[in-house]
């Protein structure tokens, strides 16, 4: 683990869980795996703490345990897991953008809560789109159900691995510590399960059973009386297929701009033909006959047979070989080189950065380069046409220059973090000022009082404000960016390890 | 002349001595040869006395001077040139400082060398380095192109929007684990009034035991159990043993600072549990014979100290 890894977990976990955990995530990411006295001895924090830290970090598939030999249990926290926290918001906007307001709020209550059983999430996801809809109207469970079938369907919510069954049955001892396992096939069962209702309204006045008061309160499953039908299944976020997803979407959109619409439809559904049976990791799809395809594409095109065959033939010739020609049966069996099309993407995105941050020239040196992979400095200067002089103050130049994305994403983090520290007094006053005048404005104030409130905010506090924000902003988008190139540059380092 | 010895180093090559005449006053006849090669060629250097090293060496530029300058090759003018690495002064400054002289012909040996071929990297010899770095690059330097602009429009505003709301969820979600409040001394009449966070090793949600490794279980807090320290006017024939349960409370929970196994806890846990079935309050309304709401309340005692349990609107 890099430090800057290591820098960029202490804050995530930091920000999302609070300093207890975070001591100890950063701590297990930096020593390994370690069982429980170890951990509270290192970092001086009571057992109990400890415990209340590992509940929270397992419940969010942050570490694992394992048995070891003589019942120790050793605790191991997985790093990159915890770096994936930084892509929470992208895979909820991709479960809206997919499968409407349900699948996102599934996605992002699963994301919340590390893992729940099909029956809490369905009950939980219907709760909040019925506060989210007109007085009246409520969620019905069978419609956020049939929402979660299609993810799970499509692989985008998969089951946690089971308590293995056999261990109650054992005699001797208890095991120190539950083995888990899980079938490849079982991984997206859903359990037949009749969830009847519909979602309720939090009433805030009432002391309803079902209602429940401000945040921080968890509902209890054991408040409930009824057996829970699908007790022990538990389901998380499939993040690989999100990546996946990803990916596809930086592919359809790269061919869209290398040639037009059409094409990247094509490649589209060609990916979509090979979700499933293709594992993510391959060099490239299984071969789809030119037939096949025509028949996959969307209903809205209508392209004859012909022209999808000169398609495919333009995309299987062009030199960036995204798509190659594998077979003649069929019509043409084509498919999708996935490796060569990571590899591609990042050395676009690498090339894109250099240009950005040091000119034209530095690009074209850098690009040279990357193509012949070793260079001479004379060299440079003669295939580059660019003095001797300068093209030895940009080398120097690129060489001293810190690469390290992750590590400007944690500067990204604590400049935020300063800016919001430093202006904690104000974003307090302008809430509570918010809070009391809406507050206010439901009991029925006057237009004066509310002036009167305003004020309280003087002008250039006001204007600080509006500052704070819109720098926040700006970081927050920032962010986000610096993660977009992360996974780029993240799928092709993973995608040439693999294949080695 | 005479006087300044110091430019004769610098002074092209000198004539062939000849025999002083009387009067001149400027050299010593040179020592006659010793036999066995004698010492190499030294540094002129001239003070009043003559010379030192026995031997008039004819200092030209193109001729390496001091005894160091015999191992780096191709040294050629007096200012500081890559390869030899040797910063610190000028030939051609020597005057009477002969002890400093002499004393840094020690420091400078062996200085030119470098641990790498400067000719890979692309440093040729002769080549004029860039002036020294003489303090930390400056932590906000200016930029040479102005950046791309951030993703705006929907999507971009709507990923903004969300991330900044589910850091916010985050920190209301029991997960989010607060460092214990540090206990006061004394009992005071305003912790009452407090709302203490979660001071003791209970967690607020319930996992499923089932999962996790033995080890791990620890009590879990039941709802709206929390307010131990408030006294009930409802009861009151309990009044005065609330109070001696208080303190003692605010005794053990001090103890809880050291090590407490969960067995310990939960045996006091069940006391607490037992005193307080009964009890079914909302703490907005019933709480105390006071009008004030209880999240107003603010005792000055938080003024700069972290602390954003009432924050209710997006977190930035």
């Amino acid at each position: 683990m890099t430090q800057a890894e290591i820098k960029l977990c202490s804050l995530l976990l930091q920000e999302h869980f609070g300093e207890i955990v975070e001591k100890i995530g950063v701590h297990l990411i930096r020593t390994g795996s370690q069982p429980l006295r170890v951990i509270a001895h290192d970092t001086r924090t009571s057992p109990d703490q400890v415990k209340k830290a590992l509940c929270v970090l397992i419940q969010h598939n942050l570490v694992t345990y394992q048995v070891h030999k003589r019942g120790t249990v050793e605790y191991e926290a997985q790093c990159s897991r915890v770096l994936r926290m930084l892509r929470y918001p992208r895979y909820i906007y991709t479960a809206k953008t997919l499968y409407s307001d349900t699948g996102e709020l599934i996605v992002e209550e699963l994301l919340l809560n590390g893992k729940m059983t099909m029956s809490a999430l369905v009950k939980r996801v219907a709760d909040r789109l019925t506060e989210t809809m007109e007085d009246g109207k409520t969620m019905d469970y069978a419609e956020v159900s049939s929402t979660f079938v299609r993810l799970a369907d499509t692989h985008f919510v998969q089951r946690c691995p089971l308590v293995s069954p056999t261990e109650n049955s054992e005699p001797g001892p208890p095991q120190p510590a539950p083995t888990l396992v899980i079938n490849e096939n079982d991984m997206y069962l859903v359990p037949k399960l009749s969830l009847i209702g519909k979602g309720k309204r939090r009433r805030s006045s009432e002391d309803d059973a079902t209602g429940e008061p401000k945040a921080k309160r968890l509902k209890h499953s054991t408040d409930n009386k009824e057996p829970i039908p699908d007790d022990g299944i538990y389901w998380q976020a499939n993040l690989d297929r999100f990546h996946q997803h990803f990916r596809d979407q930086a592919i359809v959109s790269a061919v869209a701009n290398r040639m037009d619409q059409t094409s990247s439809e094509i490649v589209r559904t060609m990916l979509r033909m090979s979700e499933i049976t293709t594992p993510s990791s391959a060099p490239f799809t299984q071969p789809l006959s030119s037939n096949e395809i025509f028949r996959s594409l969307p209903t809205g095109y209508n392209i004859s047979k012909q022209v999808l065959d000169q398609y495919l033939t333009l995309l299987a010739d062009d030199p960036l070989e995204f798509v190659g020609k594998s077979g003649d049966s069929g019509g043409g069996m084509y498919v999708i080189n996935l490796h060569k099309v990571l590899g591609s993407l990042a050395t676009a995105t690498l090339e894109s950065v250099v240009q950005e941050r040091f000119g034209s020239r530095c690009a074209r040196i850098f690009r040279l380069v990357l193509q012949k992979k070793h260079l001479e400095q004379k060299q440079v200067e003669d295939f580059a046409m660019i003095p001797a002089k300068e093209a030895k103050d940009m080398l120097y130049k690129m060489l001293s220059e810190n690469f390290m994305l992750l590590q400007s994403i944690a500067n990204l983090i604590e400049r935020r973090q300063f800016e919001t520290k430093e202006n904690k007094r104000l974003l307090e006053k302008s809430q509570r000022v918010e809070a009391i005048i809406a507050s206010m404005q439901a009991t029925g104030a006057e237009e004066a009082q509310l002036q009167e409130i305003e004020e309280m905010i003087t002008a250039p506090e006001r204007q600080q404000i509006e500052t704070l924000k819109r720098n926040v902003n700006k970081l927050d988008a920032s962010e986000i960016q610096v993660d977009e190139t992360i996974f780029l540059l993240e799928s092709y380092i993973e995608s040439n390890t693999k294949r080695q | 002349m005479g006087n300044n010895g110091a430019w004769l180093i610098l002074q092209p090559r000198l004539p062939p001595l000849v025999a002083p005449t009387p009067g001149s006053g400027w050299l010593r006849p040179p020592p006659p040869r010793l036999p066995g090669g004698g010492p190499p060629r030294r540094l002129l250097l001239d003070w009043r006395g003559g010379l030192t090293n026995g031997e008039l060496a004819e200092a030209g530029p193109e001729r390496p001077l001091l005894e160091e300058d015999g191992r780096i090759p191709g040294w050629r003018r007096p200012r500081l040139r890559v390869g030899e690495g040797r910063q610190v002064f000028l030939i051609g400054s020597l005057n009477t400082q002969a002890a400093s002289t002499m004393a840094s012909r020690g420091r400078g040996r062996g200085r030119g060398q470098l641990t790498f071929n400067m000719e890979a990297v692309g440093i040729g010899k002769g080549d004029a380095l860039p002036p020294p770095t003489l303090q930390p690059s400056p932590l906000f330097p200016p930029l040479e192109f102005r950046p791309v602009p951030l993703p705006s429009g929907e999507e971009g505003e709507y990923v903004l929007a969300l991330k900044q709301e589910l850091r916010g969820a985050m920190r209301q979600l029991p997960y989010f684990i607060r460092p214990a409040v540090p206990k006061r001394d004394v009992e005071r009449y305003s912790d009452k009034y407090q709302m203490s966070g979660p001071i003791d090793s209970a967690i607020d949600w319930n996992p499923d035991w089932r999962r996790l490794p033995r080890e791990l279980r620890i009590r879990v807090r039941k709802l709206q159990k929390e307010r131990t320290t408030i006294l009930l006017p409802k009861r009151p024939p309990k009044t005065t043993e609330d109070k001696e349960e208080t303190i003692q409370k605010l005794e053990t929970l001090e103890k809880k600072e050291e090590e407490v196994t969960s067995e310990e806890d939960e045996e006091k846990e069940e006391e607490e549990k037992e005193e307080e079935e009964e009890e079914e309050y909302d703490e907005e309304e019933h709480e105390e014979e006071t009008d004030y709401i209880m999240s107003y309340f603010d005792n000055g005692e938080d003024f700069g100290v972290d602390s954003d349990d009432n924050m209710d609107e997006a977190i930035y």
